[in-house]
């Protein structure tokens, strides 16, 4: 039974945070609606143990625990390469920006100077 | 032309080097692109007269290298040369490098053709660039000894290639670069080049070194040869 309040109270928990987080603005909604759907899910299961183990039989998963293991590495797994394409785009634009920006800065440099030529202030 | 020189806390060689390649062709722009060092590697660079493009965090060599295209196809130069900070190349090559733009579109400096440059590579090493030589040769469809130089040639047409798609990726700015070229149909020749041990930084041998370096490029390459002509990036 302790588990299943642990489950319970996990799944209420990352509800809010998730909540909270979406409310203030720090995470974005693309990542946000991926969170609550697997809190859902959490809440769902945890509320309604029974359909773990239905599920789980009618997949043919002797342990049902095991259909949790299987579909929570599954989700972390495809996360994390969501992840790594993010970053990797992050990283390109970012790197694309600095150049930009260098490039910039070296054109004020050659206008300053040469907008500040005839009479030396 | 422009000799665009890709500099991460250099300060040490940087005047020397600088120097040399002013007196070997004066009537160049000297172009340093400090990349993020920590050092007055930019001082250095702007005291000796090369127009300094300080990146404002480490963006690699390939990175410094795409600005440095970027820079020469804004300003509308025919032809840009990349040489190393560190003292490795000879600024009496570059003439050679030039020369064999009339012709063809990149020129890669090549150590292995000069025999007085051949003895400062490890024997590991050797043997992987030996095997990427082989594999780019036959990708490119040009005999090419050196495909990891960095003391290239490039002239206009190649410039406005590079400066939309330069790979910078490691090892992806040499290897990538080359398949790039082959695939957008630019001719790409070798030219034997003078080289020196490096006078500062770390040299890269070692077995174990090889092999990881052997690795990463070939990743590079079998990425560069899937990818196809310069798609968006």
């Amino acid at each position: 039974m302790s588990t299943h309040w642990l489950g319970l109270i996990g799944a209420v928990c990352l509800t809010l945070f998730i909540g909270e987080l979406l409310r203030r603005g720090i995470l974005r909604e693309k990542f946000a609606v991926l969170w609550l759907l697997v809190a859902g899910a959490a809440l769902v299961v945890a509320i309604y143990p029974p359909l773990l183990d239905r599920l789980a039989s009618l997949l043919g998963f002797a342990v049902p625990a095991n259909l949790l293991f299987l579909v929570s590495v599954g989700l972390l797994l495809a996360v994390s390469v969501q992840l790594s394409f993010e970053v990797s785009r992050l990283e390109r634009n970012l790197s694309r920006l600095a150049e930009e920006h260098v490039l910039l800065v070296q054109r004020v440099e050659v206008l300053t100077e040469a907008s500040q030529e005839p009479p030396a202030d | 032309m422009v000799v665009a020189v890709p500099a991460l806390n250099e300060s040490e060689t940087l005047a020397d080097v600088l120097g040399g390649i002013r007196r070997a062709v004066p009537e160049a722009v000297l172009l340093v692109i400090d990349d993020g060092s920590s050092d007055t590697t930019a001082e250095v660079a702007r005291n000796a007269g090369a127009v300094t493009l300080q990146m404002p965090f480490n963006v690699g060599v390939g990175g410094a290298m795409r600005v440095a295209f970027l820079y020469a196809f804004n300003n509308g130069y025919e032809s840009l040369v990349q040489v190393d900070a560190d003292g490795q190349h000879d600024p009496g090559s570059i003439r050679d490098l030039l020369a064999a733009l009339d012709g063809a579109s990149v020129a890669v400096g090549s150590r292995f053709v000069d025999a007085r440059s051949r003895q400062w590579v490890g024997w590991s090493r050797r043997v992987v660039m030996r095997v990427l030589a082989a594999l780019l040769s036959r990708v490119t469809g040009t005999q090419l000894d050196d495909v990891t130089s960095g003391f290239r040639a490039a002239d206009r047409e190649a410039i406005e290639l590079f400066a939309q798609h330069y790979p910078s990726e490691y090892l992806g700015d040499t290897v990538e670069s080359l398949v790039l070229s082959a695939r957008a149909g630019l001719r790409i020749v070798q030219v034997p080049a003078v080289m020196h041990p490096r006078q500062g930084g770390r040299p890269s041998h070692g077995v174990i070194r090889s092999s990881l370096f052997l690795g990463r490029a070939l990743l590079a390459l079998s990425v560069a040869v899937t990818r196809g002509t310069a798609q968006n990036r």
